[in-house]
């Protein structure tokens, strides 16, 4: 293959296995990548670290041929290159482990490593000796006859990384490889990158964990809102110092306004702890409390027990220990229907999935949550007529750009869409709502609104459970700011006087915090 | 150097521990139904006639789960196996009866194929639901074979609108000297001895070569999907079809066809009732074992030992129709001995799962007991009762390949 | 989009499959050394008063069938069973219409609820072994179908009463058989009074869809069960609610012609209704307007079949090949016709709002 002669010459001491030169990429309403420069020493381990939607993975499809970039150009191995799919990108020695993986359960470590490959080594004993050749060489310890889905989280990494070795990967592109480990497993994984870099490979390591990288990296490239903001070296940098370059050292203007928090608490959770089948401790001990005219923003990275702690609260999941108290009553042990009429609001994470359904038009989305209640039905009965009155309000309140109530979600944009949920779920006087991530792939314009409409909401004396990954949005809206990291809240801050960076530590695993009074 | 632990999976002794299993269990039930032969003096369950006649049963059931192997490995649900195999009915009487028996099994296989072709063509290329594809090639395989049937059987020596008779079968093969010793062993009724022997007789007396063929066919198809690229291809694409994308494999060819192979066993064993089964096309001779197909392909687990099995008890018991009711009377007996020996097997780990196995068996016993026969729809019944009770108690064990029946979409990788 | 385009768009894929099967039927009938023309016309001739009748009696069972179906389908649930779950209520409700345990229409109202409750029950099964085991409802249903003949077939042969060759249930008394209505001549028969089952059924399941929350809740289900999960709907609760009113049509299916007609459960069974329900259901995209419309067709196109045996050398199993490939044939062209129009109304929307919205530069990536 004429990869491993590229790649060799790219390996002798010095050369740069990739050059990536003013490189950028745009979609429809979103610049992904602009002015994009990197250069990869040969060799090394190299992380790119940046927040979500910092253009990372964009980037990163573009190195792998799944993207073509509008602008730059690539250099791999002192050659400049075009890629126009996958195939292009592994000819020339640069293979790409996903974030998810992709890997056939029911099939064995061989067989989902040959598999498109098998002309390399055919399908029967000469592929298994070279498996167990190469998971010797890098002590990935896999045996190629083990079925995948017995395989724990971090052998499956290891397989989807002996993949790309097999198909002769000298560059190797990890994206956010640790965002599914526990720590022993980090350890391992690091040390098996130890073990390719000594073999002469490069490692392109992207993440926004900062501890992990300072202890991996040999250089650091950092990206912000589609670009490359910064360079550095582990050796003399500290964690604060990356986090500035991550999140930008202008700290937001939170809101000035005076407070309306009051004393009434409207949400209460203790001790809520949620384990599943495998014994991992989702959510540990969360105790937390709302109350009237108060928004608590909870800061994280994601998959730490976010997406948890609001099915529980909302009655999709049972947990495990701890209650749910919402204006008073327990509801630990009532069904997501009862808790919606007693007045709890959901602005899902993902609202394709949790919040609409896109094949109906806007007025039955109306209904969606409110199956029960005024104005969309009258208990046993729809209320058509209500239910499209009340569309055209929202529409108009709200500002949802669309042709007419009739018109079908899914054709609605993202930023329209999300409007029709705010406006929904605040409809009806809630005691309390649940937004998660409410901006999340919403344009400028409907993002301001959306927040316009909180803050009002949080002025009437509604409480606000805010979940957010965008700081800003966090720093603006939230009366108190707690941070979840593995399942647990690990920190209170108060948004007035807290610092980018501050945050930034906690949620990744920083020294603990005291809480600001 | 790294600081994890070697994952030790020994599959070499699990391999050899299931081969024990199997070999036990094949015992068992061998001194099982010798026992209850013995004891209850009913040796017609395995004499070499009731054996031939149930192999016979057995292959168009193993032609249908064949083909709705073939279709589901790769991640499509095939529920018109029905369909296909009426066509092939036709399609084997109707070639068999002009250009001869060889011709009429490639006939059978090419009308299979073509309602084959006609699901892929709805559910792979337009993406349509499976199921409800599947519906609409049954009713059509139906329609189309009863007019072809009426078009062209109707004027035809042997013929009628609705069937036609005294087509040439493929030979039958006889060993010489093996068939008059097992066939003579048999009718000694010994213990064990005999039963063996009984096998032997049916496997030497007057065999089918298409019945070596169909058996021949199943070994091809696991040698094929499990032993070669193309077959682990095939496999990936009903397995994770984004995974097999990413890796250059095309999916869209493969799905159709394994769909289009699917089709073409299942009108192959179309062609084994109308040609080996019965004396010639009859209209409705299919009779839902498309659908005891699909039931032996969940049973056997979607691998092909398994269906083997699952075909054989189906149709062992469909061939059960043919048989005095005293003799299956005595399979009940053979049946609760079944379930207790289930129940003791399952004592040590699943303590309700044993105690049904153990309450069914005592009431089967108590049924053969105080009864002298069966009534004769009950063994009707038996295929689709046991159907429903192995995917009810048997769901967790049970692996379909895990992107069956997902609408595929190009591009949608990554 | 105006009414006239909506009708239209909703008509394309119906037309464009009638179409296309009548294409094929005509290709397999001129292969098979028929004429075509033949064929259509007497397919396409006018109905003798009597066939009127009967198109209008088998309408009524098909759109019941259809009808049964179709709740399930709404709810992405696959209820093949409907064959099945319509034998075992008929047997059943014939059975105790004829013990006669209570007199003249009551009888009737009873036999009703009791052939409801049957297939509902028998659906139930299913059901249940749905969500309590994960068991699939496409095979468990094929297997209740398979059970069920065989059940009714030993019962009839256990306690039938003999009837010449064959074995019935007892005949239900005088007092409960239902006269019909005679539009003709006596000879051309009469329209069922039960067909008005149709009818009521065909409103009430309009209404509870589309009108209640319960209808909405699994319509809802159906098209994104996560969604509906997270407005609060129990999908357990849902699927085996769903399933035993789908049985519970299905049990009403031949009741138009027990009561009308047969007066006992027997060799003038009507089978097959199952399996045209579920074919209709597909055509008429779960409507009850499309339903109906799809039962009429294929009534039509069974009893004017009947004359191919009489007036030609066609055999009548080619209407079943017509309805066949009209069934897949629709399934394909609705789904072409779904992905066009949702590629279409999104392009059509933004082009509305992009002429109307105000430039917005650099954008919040997700």
């Amino acid at each position: 293959m004429s990869a491993v002669s590229s790649a060799e010459a790219t390996t002798s001491a010095g050369q740069d296995a990739i050059q990536v030169r003013g490189v950028g990429k745009r979609f429809p309403g979103v610049i992904a990548n602009h002015d994009v420069d990197i250069t990869i020493r040969a060799g090394t381990v190299h992380a790119l670290i940046g927040e979500n939607g910092a253009g990372k993975s964009t980037l990163m499809k573009i190195l792998y041929g799944v993207q073509k970039p509008d602008d730059g150009t690539l250099v791999v191995g002192g050659e400049e290159v075009s890629f126009h799919s996958p195939i292009d990108a592994i000819e020339h020695g640069i293979g790409m482990v996903f974030q998810h993986f992709m890997l056939a359960d029911y099939l064995t470590v061989l067989e989902n490593v040959v598999l498109g490959a098998e002309k390399l080594h055919g399908i029967g004993d000469a592929a298994r000796a070279k498996i167990e050749e190469i998971s010797r060489t890098y002590g990935f310890g896999l045996d190629p006859d083990e079925l995948v889905e017995d395989l724990g989280v971090g052998e499956r990494q290891r397989v989807e990384i002996l993949k790309v070795l097999y198909r002769g990967a000298k560059i190797i592109i990890l994206d956010e490889p640790t965002a599914v480990l526990v720590p022993q497993e980090v350890d391992a994984l690091f040390g098996n990158l130890r073990e390719l870099k000594a073999e002469g490979h490069t490692i392109l390591f992207i993440s926004h964990k900062l501890d992990e990288v300072l202890a991996i990296a040999d250089d650091i490239t950092v990206m912000r809102r589609g670009t490359t903001v910064g360079e550095a070296k582990p050796a003399g940098t500290t964690k604060r110092q990356l986090a500035e370059l991550m999140v930008g050292s202008e700290l937001p203007s939170p809101e000035t306004a005076e407070s309306t928090v009051t004393d009434e608490v409207l949400l209460a959770v203790a001790d809520l702890t949620l384990t599943d089948t495998f014994g991992r401790q989702l959510l540990s001990d969360i105790d937390l409390t709302i109350h009237r005219g108060e928004v608590l923003g909870i800061a994280g990275v994601e998959g730490n027990g976010q997406a948890e702690l609001v099915e529980t609260i909302m009655g999709m999941r049972k947990p495990t220990a701890g209650t749910v108290s919402v204006g008073g009553q327990d509801m630990t042990t009532w069904d997501t229907r009862d808790r919606r009429s007693a007045g709890i609001g959901y602005i899902p994470e993902d609202r394709h999935r949790h919040g609409l359904l896109l094949d109906a038009p806007l007025w039955e989305n109306r209904i969606l949550g409110f199956q029960t209640r005024p104005p969309a039905s009258k208990g046993f009965l729809l209320d058509r007529g209500g239910a499209r009155e009340d569309t055209d309000r929202i529409v108009e309140q709200y500002d949802v750009r669309t042709p007419g109530i009739d018109t079908h979600a899914r054709a609605l944009s993202g930023g329209n869409q999300q409007k029709l949920i705010v406006g929904r779920e605040m409809s009806g006087t809630p005691v309390l709502v649940i937004a998660a991530h409410p901006t999340r792939g919403v344009d400028v314009g409907a993002q301001a609104a959306i927040w316009g409409h909180i803050k009002e909401a949080r002025r009437n004396g509604l409480a606000v459970l805010l979940i957010s990954a965008d700081l800003d949005e966090l720093i603006g809206l939230s009366d108190r700011i707690e941070v979840i990291l593995r399942g647990q809240l690990v920190g209170e801050f108060d948004p007035k006087t807290v610092t980018p960076q501050d945050l930034g530590s906690a949620m990744t695993g920083g020294q603990d915090q005291e809480a600001d009074a | 150097m790294s600081t994890l632990t070697a994952t030790p999976a020994p599959p070499v002794e699990e391999a050899s521990r299931s081969r024990w299993t199997w070999l036990v269990v094949g015992v068992g039930v061998v001194i099982a139904v010798s026992a209850v032969r013995v004891i209850t003096g009913e040796h017609e369950i395995d004499t070499p006639g009731s054996l031939r006649a149930a192999l016979i049963a057995t292959c168009p059931i193993l032609m249908a789960a064949l083909g709705g192997l073939w279709s589901e490995r790769a991640g499509v649900v095939n529920i018109g196996l029905e369909g296909q195999m009426i066509l092939g009915t036709w399609g084997a009487a109707y070639f068999t009866y002009f250009y001869g028996p060889w011709v009429g099994i490639v006939g059978a296989a090419l009308l299979g194929a073509i309602g084959g072709a006609l699901h892929a063509l709805a559910t792979v290329t337009f993406g349509v639901d499976h199921i409800v594809s599947g519906v609409a090639i049954n009713i059509i395989g139906l329609g189309a074979a009863r007019f072809l049937a009426e078009a062209y059987f109707a004027d035809l020596d042997g013929g009628g609108p609705r069937q036609l008779t005294g087509l040439d079968r493929p030979p039958d093969i006889t060993v010489p000297g093996l068939s008059d010793a097992a066939n003579s062993l048999a009718e000694q009724h010994w213990f064990i001895i005999s039963d063996i022997a009984s096998v032997v007789a049916a496997l030497t007396t007057r065999l089918n070569v298409m019945t070596v063929l169909v058996f021949a066919l199943v070994g091809f198809s696991a040698w094929i999907l499990w032993r070669t690229a193309f077959g682990l291809r095939l496999r990936s694409c009903g397995e994770n079809p984004q995974a097999a994308e990413s890796l250059g494999v095309n999916v869209i060819r493969y799905k159709w066809i394994a769909v289009v192979a699917s089709g073409a066993f299942a009108g192959v064993g179309g062609g084994f009732l109308s040609l080996v089964a019965s004396s010639g096309f009859v209209t409705n001779q299919t009779n839902g074992r498309g659908y005891i197909g699909l039931a032996a392909m969940i049973f056997g687990n979607w691998r092909p030992g398994g269906i083997l099995t699952g075909s054989l008890m189906f149709g062992y018991t469909d061939s059960l129709r043919l048989r005095s009711t005293s003799a299956v009377h005595a399979l009940l007996l053979l049946v609760a001995i079944g379930l207790i020996v289930l129940a003791i097997w399952r004592f040590k780990g699943k303590r309700t799962q044993s105690t049904v196995f153990a309450v069914a068996g005592v009431l089967f016993l108590v049924w053969f007991m105080t009864t002298d026969a069966v009534p004769r729809e009950f063994t009707g019944m038996t295929p689709y009762i046991a159907t429903l009770l192995v995917l009810a108690f048997a769901s967790q064990r049970l692996r379909m390949p895990k992107a069956d029946g997902q609408i595929y979409r190009k591009g949608s990788a990554g | 989009m105006s009414v006239v385009t909506r009708i239209l768009g909703a008509l394309a894929a119906p037309l464009v499959a009638v179409v296309v099967a009548m294409l094929i039927t005509s290709v397999v009938i001129l292969a098979s050394g028929g004429s075509p023309g033949e064929f259509w016309s007497i397919i396409l001739s006018a109905p003798a008063d009597r066939v009127y009748v009967n198109i209008v009696n088998q309408t009524s069972m098909i759109f019941l069938s259809a009808l049964a179906a179709a709740i399930g389908f709404r709810m992405n649930l696959f209820n093949i069973g409907v064959e099945g779950q319509y034998q075992i209520a008929s047997y059943t409700a014939a059975v105790v219409v004829g013990a006669a345990l209570v007199p003249g229409l009551l009888n009737v109202a009873l036999g009703l609820v009791v052939a409801m409750v049957a297939g509902s029950v028998w659906a139930g099964i299913a059901g249940v072994l749905k969500v309590t085991r994960g068991v699939s409802e496409v095979i468990s249903t094929i297997m209740l179908n398979a059970i069920a003949l065989t059940l009714v077939g030993y019962f009839l042969n256990t306690y039938g009463v003999r009837a010449g060759n064959s074995l019935r249930t007892t005949e239900i008394p005088e007092s409960s058989q239902l006269a019909g209505w005679t539009p003709f001549l006596d000879r051309d028969g009469a329209v069922w009074t039960l067909c008005v089952l149709a009818i009521v059924a065909g409103i009430a399941f309009s209404f509870v869809i589309n009108r209640t929350s319960f209808g909405f809740d699994l319509r809802a289900t159906g098209m994104s069960e996560s969604a509906a999960v997270a407005s609060g709907v129990k999908v357990g609760r849902m699927v085996v609610i769903s399933m035993m009113l789908s049985g519970a049509i299905a049990g009403l299916i031949w009741m138009p012609a027990f009561f009308g007609a047969a007066h006992t459960y027997g060799s003038t069974f009507q089978y097959g209704l199952g399996f045209m329900g579920i074919a209709v259901a597909l055509l008429g995209r779960n409507r009850p307007l499309g339903i109906f419309f799809g039962a009429v067709l294929f009534a039509f196109l069974n009893e004017q079949s009947n004359r191919l045996t009489l007036e030609s050398d066609i055999s009548q199993n080619v209407v079943q090949i017509t309805q066949g490939v009209i069934v897949l044939a629709v399934v394909v062209a609705y789904e072409v016709v779904r992905r066009r129009q949702v590629a279409a109304e999104q392009s059509r929307v933004k082009r509305q709002l992009d002429a109307t919205k105000p430039t917005t530069d650099e954008a919040v990536s997700a």
